[in-house]
């Protein structure tokens, strides 16, 4: 017992053994038998502890300083760069920190994992600056009631904020993907059940060639709609030329979410319906489809959010005009991406003010499908409310006659011995 | 008899299998022929795509001869005068650049969700990552013209006068000595076209890297803490390895993604037709940015030109693509059959 004098048997996961002390041998052995007096042990922790928060806190703190020391007070430096002179400083000094209480392997940890939250918080903080840019600069615009309830028919190029809006642009929006949608939801899903639950040659060709699909950049969607619709057969943008630009990308990526979903449905689910004298259609519409019912959707919500922000291909196909058309077959259409793009190309203040209000817009109107979708989505595939067993309960109980009558009209035709009959012959 | 005897060879051999016979209800005949139906429609749709972009492409391609095609910096279709080595060499430098930053910030990102946050952090940070996917690319082109273009030119500044010495960080016609604040020859450069496409590229990356990482099995995450590994190490020892397959694919879908990218470059470049090698320098294209600049401009001739510089870039992102799914395909049941 002479091993465990030395120093006590801990381990520390975030702060390894501060003080040397006299040499230790290179294993301890256990304690056997708890010595009467001896200290109790201290437990491992797991986490950050008060010394790691300290020093980081230290850290930030001197890094801070000495970028405000370099650009502000001294003037070395200019003061756009202060952040990043800073955050080496801060990388320097917390690395010094570790270094003095601890090894080398605890100083290349720390180092890195304050890399990897530098990642994650420049990841979050782009997405942060780019939806607070986009809302600061529209909301010159935004604040006017008129921006959504009037198109630009009778607002000139001049014309303040006040006159003027992109009801138009909304309108057209609203009918393209509306249009898209009802082309590629029944195919999409049509198409997904067919690789899932019919399967073939035919499947395995049709998979191969959606993913390809996928590939395809949505320019290349827009001048193949422009070539083979605009140029050949309308002659003239419009509305319907876009929403099919947008079908043809959005259906690829309709399928494969909504084919990947469907391959959660577990398996014996479907083997239970079989069982039970289903059908094959019976199966997939009364349970393998409501099993992902919240899947689907939320795959049709993303595909929607996705699709109203597609630019390239509508700016091929749609056609520019600041006035109201209501029919999608006949003369230009202008979603809101496009109008977006079209008036921050203008040299006049008050439209590019427009043009930002129109992206802010936009980017709403994501934001809200997106938490929408979340919502739905955070349901688990087959997990059920309350108010959908209440119902699937009730139609359970609806059905139950149906089922009786026709066991007893079974059992009547088959006469009186129809256990006999029932079986299989050997 | 309550027990029956176990069948002899002989009596084996001479048994034929049973056929099954399935009768198809008359629904289930219905429904297997819609959907049928169903996936021969896309099946033409994704094939007519292929095929017109094809025919009309591999067209105009053979007007002026493969070689001559590929070789050709300028885009006069009139005069049949066009290639497409300089909007290629654009699109490739700009991927390139969008590469080297998003890779490494994806990555931090993704070790950062799988490895360090924990709880609601982690939750958040995924939600965000598909959020910022779902960002429209005109927003993303906005906000890079008009925001990150301003702050980005002074560093540009500052890499040419320093490091000007690598040929391609290198700006012709600056005076590094001058006062002035001449920052005009750093705008719409390849290198902040770049930058944005970055940060569009970020979230695939990040999300298929995530996913990769969230696979590397937990017995020897915890094998290699309890035999006293750092965080450190335990990624470099186990995460990085299993999720190498997630690591290249998801890199590749992100350059797929950044080859293809239209609209944010469209706002941010200024077009060259003409093999631009200095990254920091005013001038820049790519296949994208092009159609989308030329193609209201175009007669029939000139459309299957760009019909062709279409195709070249279909097929380049095609290739792309297939290569990383077929890595991460080939990764994931690597890693299934090991855990």
């Amino acid at each position: 017992m002479t091993t465990t004098d030395d120093g006590p048997t801990t381990f520390e996961v975030t702060d390894l053994p501060t003080d040397p002390g006299p040499r230790r041998p290179a294993t301890e052995l256990p304690q056997l038998s708890n010595t009467p007096g001896a200290p109790d042990e201290v437990r491992v922790r797991l986490g950050v502890g008060r010394n790691h928060i300290l020093s980081l806190a230290g850290a930030a703190a001197g890094g801070l300083a000495m970028g405000l020391l370099l650009t502000v007070a001294l003037g070395l430096i200019p003061l756009g760069w202060l952040f990043i002179v800073s955050y080496l400083w801060f990388l320097l000094l917390y690395t010094a920190l570790i270094h003095l209480r601890q090894p080398a392997p605890a100083v290349r940890n720390g180092l890195l994992t304050v890399l990897l939250s530098s990642a994650g918080a420049a990841v979050a903080g782009t997405l942060g600056l780019v939806v607070m840019f986009t809302f600061a600069r529209g909301q010159e615009a935004l604040f006017h009631l008129n921006f959504f309830t009037t198109d630009m028919t009778g607002a000139g190029p001049l014309s303040g904020l006040d006159q003027g809006g992109v009801l138009h642009a909304l309108v057209g929006t609203l009918e393209q993907i509306g249009i898209a949608l009802a082309i590629t939801i029944p195919l999409g899903m049509t198409t997904a059940v067919f690789l899932n639950e019919v399967g073939g040659r035919l499947a395995r060709i049709v998979r191969t060639v959606v993913e390809a699909m996928t590939a395809l950049p949505s320019v290349v969607a827009g001048l193949f709609i422009y070539a083979a619709v605009v140029m050949a057969i309308t002659h003239q943008t419009n509305g319907f030329a876009a929403s099919l630009a947008i079908t043809v990308l959005m259906l690829p990526i309709m399928i494969r979410s909504a084919d990947v979903v469907l391959r959660l449905v577990p398996g014996n689910l479907r083997e239970a319906g079989l069982a039970l004298g289903a059908g094959q259609w019976r199966v997939v519409w009364h349970i393998v489809l409501p099993t992902v019912r919240s899947g689907l959707t939320t795959g049709v919500i993303l595909a929607t959010a996705h699709g109203i922000g597609e630019t390239a291909p509508v700016l091929l196909t749609s056609g520019f005009t600041g006035v109201m058309n209501a029919n999608p077959f006949s003369g230009p259409q202008t979603p809101l991406p496009l109008a977006a793009l079209d008036y921050v190309r203008s040299p006049v203040p008050e439209v590019v003010a427009r043009g930002f209000a129109t992206a802010a817009f936009l980017l709403f109107v994501v934001l809200v499908l997106f938490i929408i979708a979340r919502i739905i989505g955070g349901q688990d595939a087959g997990k059920q409310t309350q108010g959908q067993a209440r119902r699937a309960a009730a139609k359970s109980r609806r059905d139950l006659p149906r089922i009786e009558r026709n066991h007893a009209q079974l059992l009547a035709s088959l006469g009186a011995a129809p256990s006999d009959n029932m079986q299989e012959k050997p | 008899m309550s027990t029956v005897m176990p069948r002899s060879r002989a009596d084996e051999a001479q048994d034929t299998p049973r056929t099954l016979h399935q009768q198809l209800e008359q629904q289930d005949y219905l429904f297997r022929t819609v959907t049928r139906i169903g996936g021969g429609i896309v099946l033409a749709i994704m094939v007519l795509v292929g095929l017109f972009l094809a025919g009309n492409g591999v067209g105009a391609i053979s007007d002026v001869g493969l070689g001559k095609f590929l070789t050709t910096q300028n885009w006069a279709p009139e005069t049949n005068d066009f290639g497409i080595a300089a909007v290629l060499w654009g699109t490739v430098q700009i991927a390139t650049v969008a590469l080297a930053v998003a890779m490494p910030l994806a990555l931090g990102t993704a070790l950062f969700i799988t490895e360090v946050a924990t709880g609601w952090m982690q939750k958040a940070l995924t939600s965000l990552i598909d959020l910022l996917a779902a960002v429209p690319s005109v927003v993303f082109g906005l906000w890079g013209a008009y925001m990150l273009q301003p702050n980005v030119v002074d560093f540009s500044k500052w890499l040419s006068t320093w490091f000007g010495w690598i040929p391609f960080l290198q700006v012709d016609g600056v005076d590094p000595g001058s006062p002035l604040r001449d920052t005009v020859p750093f705008t719409a450069s390849a290198f902040i076209a770049g930058l944005v496409v970055a940060m569009m590229i970020v979230p695939i990356q990040t999300s298929i890297m995530t996913e990769s990482f969230r696979r590397a099995p937990t017995g020897e995450r915890e094998g290699a803490y309890a035999l006293g590994a750092t965080r450190l190490g335990m990624i470099r020892t186990v995460v990085l390895p299993f999720g190498r397959g997630g690591i290249i694919g998801g890199t590749m879908l992100g350059l797929g993604r950044a080859l293809g990218e239209t609209i944010a470059i469209y706002l941010i470049i200024s077009p060259v037709y003409a093999i631009n090698f200095h990254v920091l320098e005013k001038g820049a294209n790519s296949i994208a940015a092009m159609i989308a600049l030329k193609y209201s401009e175009s007669n029939e001739s000139a459309m299957s030109a760009l019909m062709a510089a279409g195709l070249t870039l279909f097929v380049i992102t095609m290739l792309v693509n297939i290569t990383a799914s077929a890595i991460m395909a080939r990764s994931r049941s690597g890693a299934e059959s090991e855990g």
